[in-house]
């Protein structure tokens, strides 16, 4: 009692310097009861407090580490705070009300917060302490890993849940390659069901994962470091970093040797208070009425009520609520909460799948009402569905819309999608990481004026976590503020003007240089930027073939010099192959060339011909001059323009083709090589339906069938696989040809630059495309001659042009000194 | 700064407008970049690209920047600074351009910045 008499005010005491415990600290600095309190925050880490859920950001590179930190040093001192960074408390003496730090301070408390998170859990296999194994838990794990990154090359996560996923996809994008061993046979099994589950999986694979799930951890392998992943059924999995995600526990060894109640993790009650009246504790340490918790949502809840028992307030009480997991890898959504099936024949499961767009969506009603809800590709509704779980609201009366989402289940199909912010219950949840709710943030922006999404983020915390809340964020500030949402979208921000009406402007009003364009509509910057800069010049070679002076400097370095530079500023030189058919003549002078400059790789591409890796930029010429002399000419493997037409063996060879596909594609890469496009062509011709040249994920694809020919387009292999669109069948090579020729000339001409023919076709719409192209003979006509005058000026080799002595200041460096 | 160290490295015609060339240097050890912007103005740079070492000088050269070929970042000629959002920054070299002739200034061997 004589200590208190010391000091007026109470002391408390906060154990760990995690999450909860600071927005405990925050929350209760904001009341009335932070003046009754001097306060003293012990920390194992030797950081200030930072946001944890960035860390999968930082691991990725899309955030640094300065961005995560919540309260820095400053923020502490300002508050009066005494921080005591990377000293551990080791010890409560509940008798003396003391705590105990590793470095031997002793201060007393009059409350004591316990906020100590969890730790990750560790299997009991061997090998586990070897160096290069780690977990994902902190900093000092991120940094390991970002080591490992930055001099090896293959990592092994162990663990298909959120944090496993998070971890494996960061590592993928330091560019490492990266294998994923999951016990369960499907990802994330307690937050998704299978088909989602599979659909996850299926995505991440084709970002270059590789997945061993019902795979089983044997040992981790090596004898100085990890070397392997040794699976129980006898996979074996090489690996020079393996990062442990099978999950955590609650710290609860403080606690536990303080003779603390315990369960799974430190017993809290309704009040946060321990079993020790004068110990409070938050976060993922705690276990209150049979729960522990993973997420920061029910953490904030915590805080909140702890904070204000620590002001006085007896009143307040924590409760969980239903929670939602989401995961944070650009370009997967996943959202899932409550229930993922039917617990019983009563429930009902409603599910729409529509894997054409990878979207996946299910919910379960229980009595009419909302029990879980699990969707993948689509999670717009999401915060919706999670707030109608917690309102446990009847939804009987929209039981065969609900699971299209808010827009179509509360207003039928004609009012416009997208949240209907006006009608939208002030107490609905928008960030689902911080519990900040419709009206906390409409408010705020009124308040304080907030005009962009950074400002609502400072003020409110709204979307300052997971980030996947952003545009519903945006959508409120819109709203609040009236100001109109979508922005003209403009080539670059050199200009008010959009691809469309550039493309317009130069046809229309005969503009035929960079210079005029520029002027006529009232470029911000003299002579544009690295973004407007290429698509002008494309732009005017494709409306003035012959006229126009194609920009070198405007040009991207592979388009400029004509070959494709590496990643070590070598360059890669591929020669046409045409219709990937090659002679003994040609690989031989293939292999001189290789043997003559030393050139270390030799590949066969994915476009049916070869590559040569490693050439150094001055023997490019010489390159060029003996593969020209062997008859040889660029591949045009740089270009936005035609590249490769693979070919099937076909009907001279095989015993199911149908037509010449060989010949045929032969043909139309003759017609169409040189060409300049908007972004790259791929074709493909295959002599049946079995389709071996892929011709249905080709920007033209030919499908020769019995008495003729089928074609298809718009199709696309890369990033987003699109099938393609049949246009149409006709019965002659002739046919194929010109409306082929016709086709790319429409594209060339309404493209934006970097559009490719999937999106194009699918923006515009095939009728749009089939009126010019198929049935309108004339317009036809019209097209396909365009296309074959701009060729007249597009099919020179390039090669040819500089072995004769054409731009010889790129091949040759500046004198030497 | 000893004039001996400005070294004289070609014409200003030598390198295109809006472009540029390499300069090999053995006393220097390292990669130059010699930029020649539309307004004639030149600019020295170390010929790698602060993320991950890309030629510069292959880049696009637009206003007082060059874009990065490799993976677009865009660097300042004046200052070698990447423009905002990235971070990072190659070292300059000193240069001016006398009657048409391109001078470099160079450091002693070994020592950088
Ligand atoms: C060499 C090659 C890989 C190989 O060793 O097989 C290759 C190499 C590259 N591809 Fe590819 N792609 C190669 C066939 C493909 C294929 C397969 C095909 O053509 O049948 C595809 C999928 C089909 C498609 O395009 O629809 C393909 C889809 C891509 C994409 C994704 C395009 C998309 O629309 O999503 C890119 C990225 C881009 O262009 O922006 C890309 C980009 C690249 C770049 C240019 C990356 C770059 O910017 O440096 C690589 C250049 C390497 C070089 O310098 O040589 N590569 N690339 C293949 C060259 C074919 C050829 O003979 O010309
Ligand atoms: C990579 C990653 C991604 C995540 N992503 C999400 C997400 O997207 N959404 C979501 O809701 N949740 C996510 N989480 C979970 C979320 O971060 C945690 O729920 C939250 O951090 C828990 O807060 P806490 O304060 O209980 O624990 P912590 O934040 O771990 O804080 C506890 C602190 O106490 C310290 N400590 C422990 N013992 C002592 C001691 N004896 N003395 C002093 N200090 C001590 C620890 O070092 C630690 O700094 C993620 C977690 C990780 C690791
Ligand atoms: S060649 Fe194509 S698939 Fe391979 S790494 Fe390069 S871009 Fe990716
Ligand atoms: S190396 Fe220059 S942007 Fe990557």
């Amino acid at each position: 009692m004589t200590m208190e008499k010391k000091s007026p005010l109470i002391r408390l005491v906060v154990v760990g310097n995690g999450m909860a415990a600071m927005r405990t600290v925050e929350e209760l600095l904001q009341s009335d009861g932070s003046a009754l309190y001097s306060i003293t925050v012990f920390g194992a880490e030797p950081h200030p407090n930072y946001n944890r859920i960035m860390l999968s950001c930082v691991l990725a590179g899309d955030k640094s580490f300065d961005e995560t930190i919540i309260n820095t040093r400053e923020w502490y001192t300002q508050n009066g705070i005494t921080l005591i960074a990377g000293d551990p408390v080791v010890a409560i003496d509940r008798e003396a009300k003391t705590v105990t730090s590793q470095s031997g301070r002793v201060v007393a408390y009059d409350k004591l917060l316990l906020a100590t998170g969890s730790r990750p859990l560790a299997p009991s296999i061997p090998g586990l302490g070897l160096p290069g194994v780690c977990a994902f838990r902190d900093i000092a794990d991120v940094e390991k890993m970002l080591a490992a990154a930055r001099t090896k090359s293959r990592a092994v996560v162990i663990g298909g849940g959120l944090l496993g996923l998070e971890a494996a996809w960061g590592l993928k994008q330091r560019g490492m390659s990266v294998a994923l061993v999951h016990l369960m046979p499907t990802l994330m099994e307690r937050q998704l069901d299978v088909p989602a589950g599979q659909m996850l999986q299926k995505a991440l694979d084709r970002r270059g994962i590789s997945f061993f799930t019902s795979g089983q951890t044997e040992r981790i392998t090596g004898t100085d470091a990890v070397e392997g992943v040794q699976l129980g059924d006898g996979r074996f999995i090489p690996a020079d970093l393996v990062v442990l995600a099978i999950g955590i526990r609650p710290n609860i060894d403080l606690a536990k040797a303080a003779g603390l109640q315990i369960g799974r993790g430190i017993t809290v009650f309704d009040d946060m208070r321990t079993s020790d009246p004068a110990i409070f504790a938050v976060g993922e340490c705690v276990e209150h009425r049979g729960q522990v918790f993973g997420l920061v949502a029910p953490l904030w809840d915590q805080a909140k009520v702890c904070a204000s028992q620590l002001a006085g307030d007896a009143s307040a009480v924590f409760a969980s609520k239903a929670l939602a997991t989401s995961l944070k890898i650009t370009g997967i959504d996943v959202f899932s909460a409550g229930a993922l099936a039917a617990a019983d024949p009563d429930d009902d499961e409603i599910t729409l799948r529509d894997d054409a767009r990878g979207i996946y969506k299910k919910v379960i009603l229980r009595d009419g009402k909302l029990v879980g809800a699990v969707l993948y590709g689509d999670v717009t509704d999401g915060q919706w569905y999670l707030q109608l779980m917690r309102d446990k609201q009847d939804v009987s009366a929209w039981r065969e819309r609900l699971v299209f989402g808010r827009a179509f289940a509360e207003a039928g199909a004609d009012k416009p999608s997208g949240p209907d912010y006006a009608a939208m219950p002030d107490d609905t949840q928008i960030c689902g990481c911080n519990g900040i709710s419709k009206g906390t943030i409409c408010k705020a922006i009124r308040q304080k004026n907030l005009t962009t999404l950074a400002e609502v983020r400072s003020h409110t915390k709204a979307s300052a976590s997971c980030g996947q809340c952003s545009s519903q964020v945006e959508g409120l500030l819109a709203y609040v503020t009236g100001a109109v949402k979508v922005a003209k979208k403009t080539i670059c921000a050199c200009t008010d003007s959009s691809h469309d009406e550039v493309r317009a402007a130069i046809t229309e009003r005969k503009l035929k240089t960079m210079d005029a364009v520029r002027s006529e509509l009232g470029w911000k910057t003299p002579e544009g930027c690295q973004k407007c800069r290429p698509a002008l010049n494309y732009y005017l070679l494709c409306a003035w073939p012959g006229e126009y002076g194609d920009d070198a400097r405007s040009r991207f370095v592979n388009e400029r010099v004509h070959a494709n530079i590496q990643k070590n500023g070598t360059y890669s030189v591929i020669p046409r192959m045409w219709g990937g058919v090659t002679t003994a003549a040609e690989l031989r002078a293939i292999a001189d060339v290789a043997d003559k400059y030393a050139i270390p790789t030799v590949k066969v591409t994915g476009g049916q011909r070869i590559d040569l890796l490693g050439v150094k930029k001055d023997d490019l010429p010489a390159v060029w001059r003996d593969l020209n002399s062997a008859g040889m000419v660029s591949g045009h493997a740089y270009a936005k323009g035609l590249r490769t037409v693979k070919t099937c063996v076909g009907s001279e060879w095989c015993r199911f083709g149908t037509q010449d596909s060989t010949g045929l594609g032969i043909k139309l890469e003759k017609l169409c090589w040189g060409s300049w496009t908007p972004h790259k062509v791929k074709l493909a011709v295959s002599g049946c339906p079995r389709n071996c040249a892929e011709a249905t994920i080709k920007d033209v694809g030919i499908v020769c069938v019995e008495g003729g020919y089928d074609i298809l387009i718009g199709g696309n292999g890369g990033i987003e696989v699109r099938v393609t669109d049949k246009l149409t069948r006709v019965a002659s090579e002739e046919e194929v040809l010109e409306i082929t020729g016709a086709f790319l000339q429409m594209y060339r001409e309404q493209a934006h630059y970097l559009e490719r023919t999937a999106p194009w076709v699918a923006r515009v719409g095939l009728e749009a495309i089939r009126a010019r192209v198929i049935d309108d003979h004339k317009e036809r006509r019209a097209l396909f001659d365009r296309f074959l005058f701009s060729q007249k000026f597009a099919q020179v080799d390039p090669w040819a042009e500089r072995v004769a002595g054409s731009e010889a200041h790129e091949f040759a460096p500046l004198e030497e000194v | 700064m000893s004039t001996a160290n400005w070294k004289k490295i070609g014409r200003l015609e030598s390198i295109p407008v809006r472009g540029s060339r390499r300069l090999c240097s053995s006393h220097f050890g390292r990669p130059i970049a010699v930029f020649r912007t539309s307004d004639d103005r030149v600019f020295a740079l170390v010929d790698e690209c602060p993320h991950k070492k890309g030629p510069l000088s292959e880049g696009i050269v637009a206003g007082d920047t060059v874009a990065c070929p490799l993976h677009g970042m865009v660097i300042g000629l004046s200052d070698g600074v990447a423009v905002a959002p990235d971070e990072g920054a190659v070292e300059t070299l000193p240069v001016s351009v006398v009657d048409g002739e391109i001078y470099l200034h160079l450091p002693e061997p070994g020592v950088s910045g």
